[in-house]
This record gives structure tokens, C-alpha cells and sequence, in this order.
């Protein structure tokens, strides 16, 4: 590979510091494809392809294109692949890929397209190491004598203006598309109701109650929710009960009943004690 | 020779030197930082302060740290161990790696070696800095992810919400200033600034000219490091301490120093672009104030000029509502910077022209003003007008939620109207008593 680099520089050798920074940067961003393809978690899978689009941002600064190298980072990795991960951390950090296959055929269309596409990046790199002249981009008289940012800035609000005009439009049509899927018209009927709307019909009596139902019972003994709330004059009120609660197993909350009865176990001094019989305390429990 | 040139022209030795002491500024700054506010802010609350560990209390955040180091390492036992171990290493890196580019003084010499107290000089180095607080984030959002407890989880989603929506202000602020200095180089846009006049007085910054610019840069900045009045991702009295709540020990002391790491690199990046770098004002580039390194005094100065405002704003603003913050950023801070660009650009474009500057200005005030009043003259939208009263499941009507109890009522009032003519002498003194009698006897009538 680096004497095919060397074949294929135009102007001047591949410098040391550059064959240093290829030879470490090319198997790394090789890693972070492979890492990314190969891990189960999806988490992973976009930590690896952030270090792939790092390497590469490295790699364009080297080849003295800064501006390259940072937009890379800055948009890739900083605002593309975070969106990602916002996404994927809400899906949870548990779920993991499903092999069963959903679409009909998506196997072999994703066999056929992905070969279809590694001959297309094989003929473009093949060609871009043997017929293209690299240009120069190091020195005062390179980039046109006004260094790389201005012509980059010069060329993308001249020459390729209409293309630059293209991309933002394709952007802003696909976060329309996005917000016009996402709306709600809360002033349409039959959608979201405001806190205060909300309040006035509990007051019509459009609800079972106006207020919200009682909470359990939180004394100084116990703060379990299977506490029942008092009622002024002392009786249990039944609506502060989870029903749920009503339904679990006595023996499920006999821990509860105990603290509450305070019958269980009294905090012990000696329970930090090393060498302390603690077998008694967990049979209590 | 330029001043990448010079830069480019260092002596290992001078480089290493340099990396040592950006890395020893960024660590003594955020100890001092923490003293600094944890002192002012108690001023501001009337009480001491840290008072006890060296003199004025100044080790005590020194002391803090060794503390930490020596704490327990607790990992969870739902974490992702890899991310886990990795994020914090993740947000300090770049917050010291943006140090690099700071134009921190003019042109000295170090031993018989001619430099600029700043580290490198790149044609980009604007971006450089935005790069690295958008790689910071991943520090938080994995975080908060690989702890496996929902809090921080929740506190990961909120700081990458509002650091990727404050970036944006952020970044069209800066927008402005590379107009205004035709360079994304921080040392060229200093340079620019020191031959900045206006109405022939050396203003040296850049932050008149361009005051939309800096209070939108200003107040991004904010948001951008997670700070009070904008701390969401970690409110305390909503996610326990955010993204950070089951970090503990030297990752935890990682974490404080990114933040405060960040908050320098983000004031000192707001002096650079904005107030100057370390350009005294009021004098030419060549005067005894500007040598090189009076420079940096200044810039440590401008500096801390704006550290004092984050502990200012900690102390005075309370913490905004979510939705609130983002409709902030989104639908303030974004469009008035977008006007604000073209209007700049158009500014630029017509004097370049040749159109005089003040007419200009003046019509075109007016025609936004002439905008402003077609905008009222505009129907608004209909507002559904329901007849309905609120009554209760008793069929009660409920008084409205602004209600406002009348001290008099009718009855009363022609009462007392008709015993004011017999005494009316009285009236003066005990008017306000007799209102208060009024309004219990009401009260009275109603219960």
C-alpha cells in the first residue's frame, strides 16, 4: 500500500510524518469499520464507526486539508453521529439485534447490493491510485496561492454554488418532512389537552375525581406504598391502596407489615462489625 | 514572518514547554475557579465562604481533590465497563486539546528564541475549538448511557439536546467575526481586531461592531458548558446530580475539571474572538502596553472579566424550565442571529458599493420599522370565544383562577355612602379601617 502511494504521488514523496500517521491511522479507522459491523450492541456499533470517522477527519488533516478534517469532525462525528446515539440510547441498552429476518429477500438484495457497491469503491480507488495526478496541496504557491480555506470557501460560492444549493435543500426538505410528521395542532380536537384545560374539566366532572387520588400512608415507621392512608378520623381509606397492591401476596409484603408493626429488627451498632453474626438478621428479613 | 511561521519555526524543547504549561493553566484555573466561585458566590449570600485551608481558604479546593482521589472507585454493577471507564477521559481531552489554539499573548522571547505564547497557529483554528466541545458531549451522553441507572440517562439525553442546540447559536455567532476578520485563524482574527477603529478611536475589539454577535456568543456559551442559569443536565432537584450521579472518585474529579476546563477555554475563546485577545485598548499594536508579554495579562484579565459572569449568573438566575431553555435557543437566539448575518453581510456588501453607511442604515431602519408596523396590521388569528361557565360536579359555578375578592360590595357601599355625610370629619383617618370592617363584614355574609 505505501509503495502504492508512493507510485501514485504526483509532486514530491509521502513525507515520514505522514507514512507514520497513515500506517497508524489506516488500521485503525479499519478497526473501527470492523468493530462496528461486528458488534452486538448498537451502542457500540456507532463508537466504533466514530472512531473510523476520526481517523479519516486525522487523515484529510495530514494530506493538508484542515478544514476537510475538521468539518469531519465537527459534522460526522460531533452532529451526525450524536443524533444516532440520542436515538439508539433511547431504544434502551439492552435490546440487542434481532437475527430473524423481517423483510422478505432482505438478505439476498443486501447480498447483491453490498457486492454491487464493494466493486464500485474497488474501481474508484483503483483508478484513484493509478490514472488520477495527485495535486499538491503543501506549500505557499499551492490552493492557488490563498491556502486551503479560501479556496474551499471561494470555490463553494462560486463554481459549485448550485450543487452547495442542492445539498441544503435536499437538508431542509428531510427536517420538514420531519417536523410535519411530528406535529400535533393542539388547537385541532381530539388531541393533547393543556394543564389548564385539563383542570377545568376534572371541575366539570368529566373525570371520576377532581383531585388526584390519596397517597399512601408515609409515617415515620414506614414509607412503603402498601401503607393505607387515615382519614381524618382515623379509618383506612381504601382509595389510597394501589389495586395492585390489593393483589400481591401477603407474604410479599410481610416485610412491610413488620416495619410498620415495629416488630422487625432495630438498626444494630455492631451489624459493621467484622466477624459479626449476621445469619440472624437476613432469617429475620 | 507570520505568525504561523514563527510558530511553525519552534524548537521541540519550546513546544513541550508549551503543552506543560497549557496543561498546568488548565488544572491551576479550574482549582482557583472552583475557590473563586464557591467564595463569590457565598459573598453574594451573605456568608463566608471556604475559609479554612490556606490562606483565604485558596487550598481548599486543592484539598477537595486529593480528597476525591482517595475515595472509593465504585463501578455499578449494570455498567457498561469499557464506555464506562472511557467517558470521562472522553470530556477532559478535549477541553485541554482547544487550549492549543488560543492566541494567549503577542510575540516574546524565550530563551533567545523568538515565539507567540500559543501553541500552534492553524488556518482553522476557529473550528478547532468547535470541534473539540462537540467531541466533549460523548464524555457526557456515555456517561450517562454506561452508568445503567435512568437518571443519568436522562441527564445524557437533556446535556446532548442542549449542547447540540446551542452549538448552533454558537457556531452562526462566530459567523460574524469571520466576516468581520476575513480569517478562521485565531491568531489572524486578533491581528484584525488590533486595527479595528471606530469614529477614529482604536476600540482594539471586536464586540462593539458586532454586539448581537456577542451577546448571542455570550449567552450560548452558557448553555454550551452546562452552566447556571442553563444547568439542566444535572439539575440537582430533578435528576440527582445528572449524568454524573454514579460516578465517584478520580472519573467524578475528571468530570468537574472538564467543566471547568470548559469554562475557561469558552471565555478565553469569547476574549479572542470578541474583546481583543490581548490587545490593550485605546493603543496601537506597537505601544509599551501591547508588548508581548503584557499581552497576556490582559487576556487572563478579559478572561476573567467573563469567568466572573458565569459565577454572577450562578449566583443571581434560577435555573430555566426545559422547554423554555430550548425555545431559547431555537426560536430566539437562532433567527435574530440569522438576521442579524445577512444584515451584516448586506451592511458589508452595500459600503463596499460605495453607498454611504449612515443613510444606508437609516433607510433601512426604516423599512424595517415600516415592516414591523405591516406585521401589526395583520388580522391575528381567531381566537375560539366559548360561552361556557366552569362548574363544579355539583353543578356550582368555579370562580375563575384570577379572581379578585371586591373589598366592597354594593349594599355595603350605599350604606356607608349614606352614613359618610354625618361623618365626614372621621372619614380621613379611619378610612382604611373602615374598608378592612367592610370587607369582614362581606365575608361574613358570604360564609
Amino acid at each position: 500500500m505505501h509503495e502504492l502511494l508512493l507510485a501514485a504521488g504526483g509532486p514530491g514523496p509521502v513525507s515520514t510524518g505522514e507514512a507514520i500517521a497513515f500506517w497508524i491511522l489506516g488500521p485503525v479507522a479499519l478497526a473501527g469499520g470492523l468493530g462496528m459491523i461486528f458488534s452486538r450492541n448498537a451502542v457500540h456499533s456507532a463508537l466504533w464507526l466514530v472512531l473510523t470517522m476520526l481517523s479519516l477527519g486525522i487523515l484529510y488533516m495530514v494530506q493538508q486539508a484542515p478544514f476537510l478534517g475538521f468539518v469531519q469532525i465537527i459534522v460526522y462525528t460531533g452532529a451526525v453521529m450524536m443524533l444516532f446515539l440520542f436515538v439508539l440510547m433511547l431504544v434502551g441498552r439492552d435490546s440487542s439485534d434481532s437475527v430473524v429476518e423481517v423483510l422478505r429477500g432482505q438478505r439476498l438484495w443486501a447480498a447483491v447490493l453490498g457486492v454491487g457497491m464493494a466493486g464500485l469503491v474497488v474501481g474508484a480507488v483503483s483508478r484513484a491510485l493509478t490514472d488520477v495526478q495527485t495535486a499538491n496541496l503543501n506549500g505557499p504557491n499551492a490552493n492557488g496561492g490563498i491556502g486551503n480555506v479560501a479556496n474551499v470557501g471561494k470555490l463553494v460560492f462560486t463554481d459549485y454554488l448550485f450543487p452547495f444549493e442542492l445539498t441544503s435543500a435536499l437538508l431542509i426538505t428531510a427536517a420538514v418532512g420531519a417536523m410535519i410528521l411530528g406535529y400535533l395542532d393542539r388547537h385541532s380536537k381530539g388531541t393533547k389537552h393543556t394543564q389548564r384545560e385539563l383542570v377545568e374539566m376534572r371541575f366539570r366532572g368529566e373525570y371520576a375525581r377532581p383531585g388526584s387520588l390519596p397517597g399512601p400512608g408515609v409515617f415515620a415507621t414506614a414509607n412503603s406504598v402498601a401503607t393505607p392512608a387515615l382519614l381524618p378520623d382515623g379509618s383506612v381509606s381504601g382509595e389510597s391502596l394501589s389495586r395492585l397492591i390489593d393483589t400481591t401476596a401477603s407474604e410479599e409484603l410481610s416485610g412491610d407489615v413488620t416495619s410498620v408493626a415495629g416488630s422487625g429488627v432495630a438498626p444494630d451498632a455492631h451489624a459493621l462489625v467484622p466477624g459479626a453474626d449476621r445469619s440472624e438478621t437476613e432469617e429475620n428479613r | 514572518m507570520t505568525r504561523a511561521e514563527v510558530l511553525a519555526d519552534d524548537p521541540i524543547w519550546l513546544i513541550l514547554i508549551k503543552v506543560v504549561v497549557l496543561f498546568a493553566f488548565g488544572v491551576v484555573m479550574t482549582l482557583f475557579m472552583i475557590w473563586l466561585e464557591r467564595r463569590v458566590v457565598a459573598r453574594m449570600q451573605h456568608r463566608p465562604g471556604p475559609n479554612r485551608v490556606g490562606p483565604f481558604g485558596l487550598l481548599q479546593s486543592l484539598a477537595d481533590g486529593l480528597k476525591l482521589a482517595f475515595k472509593e472507585d465504585i463501578m455499578p454493577a449494570k455498567a457498561d465497563k469499557v464506555v464506562y471507564f472511557i467517558a470521562p477521559v472522553i470530556s477532559t481531552i478535549p477541553a485541554f486539546v482547544a487550549f492549543s489554539v488560543m492566541p494567549f499573548g503577542g510575540r516574546v522571547s524565550i530563551f533567545g528564541e523568538q515565539t507567540y505564547l500559543q501553541l500552534v497557529d492553524l488556518p482553522v483554528g476557529v473550528l478547532v475549538v468547535l470541534a473539540c466541545s462537540s467531541l466533549g458531549v460523548y464524555g457526557i451522553v456515555l456517561a450517562g448511557w454506561s452508568s445503567g441507572s435512568p437518571y443519568p440517562l436522562l441527564g445524557a439525553l437533556r446535556s446532548a439536546a442542549q449542547v447540540i442546540s446551542y452549538e448552533i447559536a454558537m457556531g452562526l455567532s462566530i459567523v460574524g467575526v469571520i466576516i468581520t476578520a476575513h480569517s478562521l485563524s485565531t491568531g489572524d482574527i486578533v491581528n484584525a481586531q488590533a486595527n479595528f477603529e471606530l469614529w477614529g478611536l482604536k476600540v482594539n475589539s471586536f464586540f462593539i461592531p458586532l454586539l448581537p454577535s456577542f451577546l448571542i456568543y455570550v449567552t450560548s456559551m452558557v448553555g454550551e458548558t452546562n452552566r447556571a442559569p442553563f444547568d439542566l443536565p444535572e439539575a440537582e432537584s430533578e435528576l440527582v446530580g445528572g449524568f454524573h450521579t454514579e460516578y465517584s472518585s478520580l472519573k467524578f474529579a475528571l468530570f468537574f475539571l472538564a467543566e471547568y476546563v470548559n469554562m475557561v477555554t469558552v471565555s478565553a475563546f469569547s476574549t479572542m474572538l470578541f474583546l481583543g485577545g490581548g490587545l490593550f485598548p485605546f493603543v496601537g499594536q506597537d505601544s509599551v502596553l501591547n508588548n508581548g508579554w503584557l499581552q497576556f495579562v490582559w487576556f487572563i484579565a478579559k478572561t476573567f472579566v467573563l469567568l466572573f459572569l458565569f459565577i454572577w449568573l450562578r449566583g443571581t438566575l434560577p435555573r430555566y424550565r426545559y422547554d423554555q431553555f430550548m425555545r431559547l435557543g431555537w426560536k430566539v437566539l437562532v433567527p435574530v442571529n440569522l438576521s442579524w448575518i445577512v444584515a451584516l453581510v448586506a451592511v458589508r456588501q452595500l459600503r463596499s458599493a460605495g453607498w454611504p453607511l449612515g443613510p444606508t442604515l437609516f433607510f433601512g431602519a426604516i423599512a424595517v420599522l415600516g415592516l414591523i408596523a405591516l406585521s401589526f396590521a395583520l388580522p391575528d388569528r381567531e381566537v375560539p370565544d366559548d360561552e361556557y361557565v366552569p362548574v363544579t360536579g355539583g353543578g356550582y359555578p368555579i370562580p375563575p383562577l384570577d379572581l379578585e375578592v371586591p373589598t366592597e360590595t354594593p349594599k355595603r357601599r350605599r350604606q356607608t355612602r349614606g352614613s359618610r355625610s354625618r361623618r365626614r370629619a372621621a372619614v380621613t383617618a379611619g378610612q382604611s379601617a373602615s374598608a378592612s370592617q367592610s370587607q369582614e363584614g362581606s365575608n361574613d355574609g358570604n360564609v
